[in-house]
């Protein structure tokens, strides 16, 4: 195996197949790791749409997307970068369809729009309720086309630094072989995906989406930034925190209560739809989501994947029942601070996806912006890291392989006196009850000291697997690690964070 | 509730209370209360990142998706090979789509494709890569070269496109241990859980085949019978 390239990107989700394919065409070499598989990354989840403003389904503009952004974003967003991402989104949209993404289409023979919340027109391209999945296939393919490296089942211990402190490559744990592996590059870009899972169970998300990188680059010394902002999707499953789309909204259904009322306006931001609920719960009303009004046959048509996981997930057909829903973690805005080129504040490592905060979401995301993000500044942070690479050619530099952290040798001696994975729930639950929805000054602290606790708890959690190969309590303890260490941030950006702003609510 | 896992070459029976639960819930609860050491993938928890594929009762399934009876028995996918516990190998069978040239080549700009153009491949494109198609196909189970149902209707995909343009390269590629050396047996239909039917889709790619010139190499060393070797008519 050829352990050097040019860039190397972690993750394989659509950030970094983005990124892999731009910095391909830059002329750099390039390899992807994945802890997964390349087609198994949280892109595939996203169903309601990515934001462009072509208009297609009635007056809409760039500026109009912009305003609609920095609205949501509550003063949080760097409108340089939400003016470059909007303006960018028509061409990103237009290159989707161009590799052959199959988005819906309309009578008319263009790219079928609808709307989300937050926006002021019909702006989310769609195709039907599996957007993501196709976006992130087609990226996939288009990887294949272009012969890009994809290495699938490594999962990232800590990057390499060089004397100079510039990042030159990773160190990676092949999860099949349980061997430790060093892969060099010029440029490093993290396209690990979000920290939605540190809430647990009460998250949308993938259990792949446990902040790694995050995680990751907080140990290297690279700044990370608003990781208070978590925004939680009004509409999950009930038991099983499945995502109910917003298109479900969208496309007209209503919130009730127990008592069969309407309460908020359904398609007003995240944020406030989710407060709303949360105050229903909070007086002891159950919520539920109908679209009985749509009828079967639309329903069918443009909602095929809620229906089937709300029979399979709460045995309830929507054509016919009320959904029973509640407010879970679905994206995280907060990550890994990057300046215009998509560059963090270490040399040589870029980061983009969710990851990354390029300052586009401020305080609360926009339903369709995210899929857009990982286009836009995929393909930036692939470029940007490409340059980087072929002009700091590493021929020159002595090979050392600097990684600053020991844990991965330490948790060999660590004693199996407390059980992981009951305070992996444990700490899911107590953030969403302290560091949710509604967040109060002294449960903060509280939940600040409960993740303290935990974190010198780690040395007798030790794994009780003791195998080599393919040991996933290993990668969960693993995970649980980076888990932690992403809390104390949330919950310490929570704590600074003194006014209520967008997903961050402090009574 | 009672299940048996196969682990190594042995069934080992797990009990746990898991009524209306999915098999990736009960998975779940056995890793984490019962054995750590057991191991398997799982993702989206929603059936759409195609992680937890496996046989339960000699059947393809997602562990997502299945809902758990009693005395069920638990595999791994066939025709690949097996990592530890639930967890196989996917890289071979994800490598066929690169050997079939699934992609859109060249790529089109602006291209007007209407509602009913959506519909064509639509289906095709639901496609998770879970690779349940490649552990019921029995063609694939003695070649190991045959490109298989996932990566055979993603050439279906982009074939059907109307973007694609020219696609005798892709044409050309799926000539050997491609369209002809599928049995059209169906299996594969039958397990895809996103429905599906990568046998309808290699019949189609025969006739484009049969279009561009190509012809059934069976058919072709046959003493000019009608048909293939499964009855069916060959183009």
């Amino acid at each position: 195996m050829n352990n050097k390239s040019d860039v190397l990107i972690i993750g394989a989700g659509g950030a970094g197949l983005t990124a892999a394919l731009n910095a391909k065409i830059s002329g750099a070499s390039v390899k992807v790791l994945t802890k997964e598989y390349p087609t198994r990354s949280q892109t595939c989840m996203a169903q309601g749409g990515i934001n462009a403003a072509l208009g297609n389904a009635g007056e809409d503009s760039v500026e109009a997307h912009i305003a609609n952004t920095l609205k949501s974003a509550h003063g949080e967003a760097d409108e340089e970068a939400v003016r470059f991402m909007c303006s960018e989104a028509i061409n990103a949209v237009e290159w989707l369809d161009s590799i052959g993404v199959c988005f819906s289409r309309t009578e008319e023979a263009k790219i079928a729009q609808r709307t989300l919340g937050g926006a002021s027109a019909s702006r989310a391209c769609y195709a039907q309720d599996y957007t993501g999945l196709k976006i992130l296939h087609t990226l996939y393919d288009r990887c294949q086309k272009e012969g890009i490296e994809i290495l699938n089942e490594k999962y990232l211990l800590d990057l390499l630094r060089d004397e100079k402190g510039c990042v030159c490559g990773a160190q990676v744990l092949d999860i099949r072989s349980g061997e430790i592996e060093i892969h060099r590059a010029n440029a490093v870009i993290l396209a690990g995906g979000g920290y939605s899972r540190i809430y647990d169970k009460n998250s949308t998300n993938s259990t792949a989406s446990t902040g790694d990188a995050i995680a990751i680059a907080l140990r290297s010394g690279a700044e990370v930034i608003d990781m208070e902002f978590v925004q939680f999707h009004p509409t999950a499953l009930k038991n099983s925190s499945i995502l109910i789309s917003e298109s479900a909204r969208g496309e007209g259904g209503y919130l009730l209560n127990s008592k069969g009322e309407r309460f908020t306006d359904e398609l007003a931001p995240r944020d406030i739809v989710s407060r709303a609920i949360n105050d229903e719960i909070q007086k002891g009303e159950d919520i539920f989501l109908d679209i009985r009004h749509l009828g079967e046959t639309f329903i069918d048509e443009g909602l095929p994947q809620e229906r089937k996981l709300a029979k399979l997930y709460e045995n309830i057909d929507p054509v016919f029942e009320l959904i029973p829903i509640r407010p879970v973690a679905h994206y995280t805005m907060g990550g890994i601070f990057v300046d215009n080129k998509s560059q963090t504040t270490l040399k040589g490592l870029f980061a983009c996806g969710e990851c990354a905060n390029h300052r586009v979401h401020g305080a609360n995301r926009l339903g369709g912006n995210s899929l857009l993000e990982i286009v836009v500044f995929g393909k930036e942070a692939g470029l940007n890291a490409a340059k980087y690479a072929i002009e700091n050619s590493f021929e020159d530099k002595t090979q050392s392989d600097v990684t600053g952290d020991s844990f991965f040798e330490d948790l060999k001696e660590f004693t199996n006196e407390i059980d992981f994975y009951e305070k992996r729930e444990l700490v899911g639950d107590m953030f969403y009850d302290k560091v949710g929805i509604v967040r109060k000054e002294d449960e903060l602290q509280n939940a600040a000291q409960e993740i303290a606790e935990l974190k010198t708890q780690l040395c007798k959690m030790g794994v009780s697997d003791r195998s080599k190969e393919y040991n996933t309590n290993l990668i969960e303890f693993l995970e649980f690690r980076n888990i932690l260490d992403v809390c104390e941030a949330v919950v310490s950006g929570a704590i600074e964070r003194k006014v209520s702003c967008g997903a961050h609510y402090i009574v | 509730m009672k299940i048996s896992i196969k682990r190594d070459e042995e069934f080992v029976e797990y009990e746990l209370n898991a009524e209306g639960e999915t098999l990736l819930w009960a998975l779940t609860k056995i890793k984490t209360t019962q054995d750590n050491t057991l191991s398997f993938s799982s993702g989206c928890r929603s059936s759409v990142c195609g992680s937890c594929s496996m046989r339960v009762n000699e059947r393809e399934v997602l562990a997502c998706s299945y809902k758990l009876q009693d005395g069920d028995r638990v595999e791994p996918l066939r025709n690949t090979r097996v990592i530890r516990d639930l967890v196989v190998d996917m890289d071979k069978a994800y490598s066929f789509n690169a050997k079939a040239k699934a992609w859109l080549d060249p790529i089109v700009k602006n291209a007007a494709l209407n509602h009913e153009d959506e519909k064509i491949n639509e289906l095709q494109s639901d496609c998770i890569l879970c690779g349940s198609c490649y552990s019921a196909c029995p063609v694939y189970s003695v070649n190991e070269e045959f490109l298989g149902p996932f990566a055979l209707t993603r050439a279906w995909k982009y074939e059907s496109d109307k973007r694609s343009s020219d696609t005798t390269q892709m044409i050309d590629t799926i000539q050997t241990n491609g369209v002809w050396d599928c049995t059209l047996c169906n299996e594969c239909t039958l397990v895809c859980p996103q429905n599906i039917s990568s046998k309808a889709d290699i019949e189609k790619l025969r006739s484009k085949s049969a279009m561009a010139g190509h012809s059934d190499p069976s058919f072709a060393q046959s003493f000019g019978g009608g048909f293939g070797f499964d009855g069916s008519p060959s183009f």
